[in-house]
């Protein structure tokens, strides 16, 4: 049973040297493949933090944007601090329900049909790009409101992205509980619904936590959904989700595409914040999910 | 115990009543309307976009395809969406050339050739990679990479390349088609190589050990044993990079340039550029006609569209090819790569 | 012994060492009460049997174990008495089980109270990831016990014989436990909200000897107050804590199909010591199985 691809003469120690450098250069190419990806990291997170870390300064996240054009007053971007945080949150209050609902309906109740389906459906929203799934929100909510878009609309936004990868998240936290303690608990004529809310759901709050992490670093750095939806701000700080809000990504996005050498310097600050943020939850996340996975079946 | 005779009283107490419990309906019926909801959602995303497109579907039609113009002048305004797909389609397609091959050299070198102690630090950090926000990418683009490509990358290759017709006037300002080609690469390299590594581990070491005892090299091992198990999942792996390099409208906007007028296709790489996702990421401002924005939502249609094809041809291959990917999981995958970063 | 024709199996004695003096006389029928009735009873998974058309009375207070070799369907069966096999999509079943005159097999009866009156204990100890303390009183609190819930967590312990062993650390988790230990907690947690029945699945096959040994204790101690059915593969364990047995075997039918059926049933010294089938006389005497 030769595998495929693989002749008499291939093996034939006649071919040998060739072979091996064959070989040789695949490997090599290979791993320079790896060095070059490792690079690019490299490159990127040491260019921002370069330039990031020099123009970090406390008035950056305390002041909002100056509104005088001239002076060289204290500026920052405050307000988009707060507004990344308002819609941030809100979205995950939003998707964490929902995702938890869905995926508790796939894994505990739905038929197998039925399951499929919604996965599918699932896996088509996924694949919306972010971009459209913005103009889909601004055409729902924004165009008719009279408005220019508020944090809700954003949050809404955000959410839809969040959902799919959330409620997979959270499915891969339910198949980890075993079969056994559910049969243990319906065993002792305990309802289903029961069941699942007091035994199976607390095995996987910790699973649940890593997850919901996971989904708020990936949208703390998302622009697109949120250009049509809640990008015509003043400058003024404002925590109320039905006020335009203002968000680093965006802000990131708006000062990059300006001629301006101090808009740009603020922007690699930001920048480096946002991205320090998303690297270190993301991590984080990534080993208390290690950890738990270990918890729950390692025993 | 007293309460033995309440609770457990044998024969006294009927077992029938309610056979759905209040709990139970309320539970499934929440869950149920969620997962129904998620579903009406994807229908009404396509339904809504549509609906605000409809004035231009029904003034263009399907010639909006081939019309290269994009000219907003009130009273003589002409759109037409053959410049961006031109855009899209170089853009994406040449960035999939150029990260196919090194995600996938990637992916075999975490599986394979990778001594076991930097196995784990790498995967790690080509995750890593894809966790970057486009905007920042986008920022590092135009600040960094763009001028870095004009002053240093672009003239060469038109020195060297010139004749050809792709490598034309190098760019003033080092943004254009062939840095987004470049940023692009850097986006998708994560996923396929994500993709394409749990493909290979996958791959049933009896399989690998078979040919390896025939005295194969480990390459003619990969070649005859690892790649045509694998082969399905990494076909869908690479539509999902495409997908995402489609999608992609922040990074591609900051760096591509955009075109404007009748300069859409045009076969310089150095040139200006746009692609569906970067002239709706540039047009956020709002459009001043009514015509505009019907026409941009027909472009977001069209984008809708490719992606929605994208993705479901990667599920169908991996379904009909994908031996490997279902057993690698291939959802599992894919939701992987959404926390790599879905399109934005 | 009574005197056996020379044809008879050997003796009881011979196969088990059975401790005589704790084996109590089955009474006669007149004197049982009948908690089941199984009537035809043929389960199925997909279609295909796994049990066909099995028809016996189980009797209050009276410990009944299920034997037979493997994939004779003794957990199949034993999963219709509480409804277990609802569970599986795949399941259907034709017959009754008649609990307390009551057929639990019909759609309109609800399977949570049957469970509740009808509990069981699993082949691999399943305790809750809670603490000891907890996986008593979630059962209790379900099920609306909530008075004096130290106590009755306590009498649960006891009867289980596990409070000398964990009465002090009630609060520590339960999967810090031993195996045995664990299965006795699962017991405890069956036997706290007063089921009528308690159906074990081959309780003590994941367990050493001496946690065997305890467990088995235990049901002898505990028929009086409630009713225990046992699937064991294991014959000696039935020899020792049954009163009643009940003996499947594989069946091979029309088209090559497997599926198992009741065989013999009956005191289980009787089964022992002169089965009135010859599968019967093979298995127990180790020929087959």
């Amino acid at each position: 049973m030769r595998p495929r691809g693989i002749t008499r003469a291939d093996i034939a120690t006649a071919n040998l040297p060739r072979r091996k450098l064959v070989n040789r250069v695949m490997e090599a190419g290979a791993t320079l493949a790896a060095v070059v990806a490792v690079g690019i990291l490299c490159i990127l997170v040491f260019s921002v933090a370069r330039r990031g870390w020099s123009e970090l300064n406390w008035n950056l996240l305390t002041k909002t944007p100056s509104t005088d054009f001239f002076g060289d007053g204290p500026s920052g971007v405050a307000n988009a601090v707060a507004g990344s945080l308002v819609i941030v949150g809100l979205a995950a209050a939003i998707t964490l329900p929902v995702g938890i609902l869905i995926a508790i309906y796939l894994s505990e109740y739905a038929r197998p049909r039925v399951r499929s389906f919604v996965s599918v459906m699932l896996d088509v929203l996924a694949g919306v790009p972010a971009i459209v799934i913005g103009i889909f929100v601004y055409a729902l909510l924004v165009v008719g409101s009279g408005s220019s878009g508020s944090g809700w609309d954003g949050a809404f936004a955000l959410s839809i992205l969040m959902l799919p990868f959330a409620t997979r998240a959270v499915q891969e936290v339910l198949a980890l509980v075993p079969a056994s303690t559910r049969e243990a608990s319906l065993a002792l004529g305990v309802p289903r619904w029961r069941t699942t809310l007091s035994i199976v759901l607390p095995q996987t709050i910790g699973g649940i936590v890593t997850g919901g992490t996971l989904a708020v670093a990936r949208v703390a750095g998302e622009t697109a959904p949120l250009l049509f939806v809640t990008s015509i701000v003043d400058q003024q700080m404002h925590w109320s989700p039905s006020h335009a809000l203002q968000t680093i990504p965006v802000t990131i996005f708006e000062y990059s595409e300006q001629p301006d050498p101090k808009l740009h310097a603020q922007a690699w600050a930001i920048g480096f914040v946002l991205l320090l943020f998303i690297l270190v939850t993301n991590l984080g996340a990534r080993a208390l999910a290690a950890r738990n996975r270990r918890r729950l079946t390692g025993r | 115990m007293a309460s033995v005779e309440a609770q457990a009283a044998p024969g006294r107490r009927s077992l029938g009543g309610r056979r759905r419990r209040l709990g139970d309906v309320i539970l499934v019926g929440a869950a149920g309307i969620a997962a129904a909801g998620a579903v009406a959602l994807v229908v009404l995303i396509a339904v809504k976009v549509t609906q605000q497109a409809w004035p231009a579907i029904r003034h263009f039609s399907l010639g909006f395809l081939t019309e290269q113009s994009w000219v907003p002048n009130v009273g003589h305004e002409i759109y037409g969406a053959a410049s961006f797909l031109f855009g899209t389609a170089v853009t994406s397609f040449v960035a999939l050339a150029l990260a196919g091959p090194l995600a996938i050299a990637i992916g075999l070198y975490l599986t394979e050739l990778a001594p076991r102690f930097l196995r784990g630090p790498v995967t790690a950090l080509v995750e890593t990679l894809a966790a970057i926000p486009s905007v920042v990418i986008g920022l590092w683009g135009i600040l960094v990479l763009g001028p870095f490509l004009r002053d240093h990358v672009e003239p060469w290759l038109h020195g060297v390349l010139g004749f050809v017709l792709l490598f034309g006037e190098p760019s003033s300002s080092g943004s254009g088609i062939f840095t987004a080609i470049v940023v692009l690469t850097i986006m998708i390299l994560p996923i396929v190589a994500a993709v394409s590594r749990e493909l290979f581990l996958a791959v049933p070491r009896e399989l690998k050990e078979g040919a390896l005892a025939l005295g194969t090299t480990r390459w003619e091992m990969i070649r005859a044993v690892v790649f045509p198990y694998a082969r399905g999942g990494i076909v869908a792996g690479l539509m999902l990079g495409l997908g995402r390099a489609v999608g992609e409208a922040i990074a591609v906007t900051q760096v591509i340039g955009g075109i404007t007028g009748t300069s859409g296709v045009h076969w310089n790489l150095f040139g200006n550029g746009d692609t569906l996702a970067s002239k709706l990421a540039a047009s956020y401002q709002g459009a001043t006609t009514h015509l505009q924005t019907a026409s941009l939502m027909y472009l977001a249609v069209i984008l809708l569209v490719f992606s929605l094809v994208v993705n479901l041809l990667a599920q169908w291959i991996v379904r009909r090819f994908g031996r490997s990917g279902e057993q690698a999981g291939f959802s599992k995958i894919a939701a992987k790569s959404q926390t790599a970063g879905a399109a934005s | 012994m009574d005197e056996v024709p020379a044809t008879a199996p050997v003796s009881i004695d011979a196969v088990v060492k059975v401790d005589a003096k704790s084996r109590q006389p089955v009474p006669s029928r007149e004197r049982l009460e009948q908690v089941f009735d199984v009537q035809h009873l043929t389960a199925s998974y997909g279609g295909r049997p796994a049990v066909k058309d099995v028809s016996m009375e189980i009797y209050r207070n009276l410990v009944t174990a299920i034997i037979g070799p493997s994939g004779c369907g003794k957990s199949t069966f034993i999963r219709c008495l509480n409804r277990m096999n609802d569970l599986i999509p795949s399941f259907s079943l034709e017959g009754e089980i008649r609990y307390h005159g009551q057929n639990i097999c019909s759609r309109d009866v609800d399977s949570v109270a049957v469970r509740r009156r009808i509990g069981m204990v699993f082949q691999r100890p399943n305790p809750f990831p809670k603490s000891i303390y907890d996986n008593i009183a979630f059962g209790l609190k379900v099920n609306g016990m909530r008075d004096d819930l130290d106590d009755r967590v306590k009498a649960a312990l006891e009867r289980a014989a596990l409070w000398d062993e964990v009465g002090g650390r009630l609060k520590e988790s339960a999967l810090g436990l031993s195996g045995g230990q664990q299965q006795r907690l699962c017991i405890a947690r069956a036997i706290a909200i007063e089921p009528e029945v308690v159906l074990l699945d081959e309780p003590a096959s994941a367990l050493d000897p001496i946690a065997t040994a305890a467990i088995e204790d235990l049901m002898h101690d505990l028929k009086r107050d409630y009713t225990f059915v046992i699937v064991t593969h294991n014959m000696q364990q039935a020899a020792r804590v049954a009163d009643m047995t009940a003996f499947f075997s594989i069946s091979r039918g029309g088209e090559g199909e497997r599926f198992g059926e009741l065989v013999e049933y009956d005191a289980t010294e009787k089964i022992f010591t002169a089965p009135g089938d010859k599968r019967t006389e093979d298995y127990v005497t180790g020929r087959f199985g």
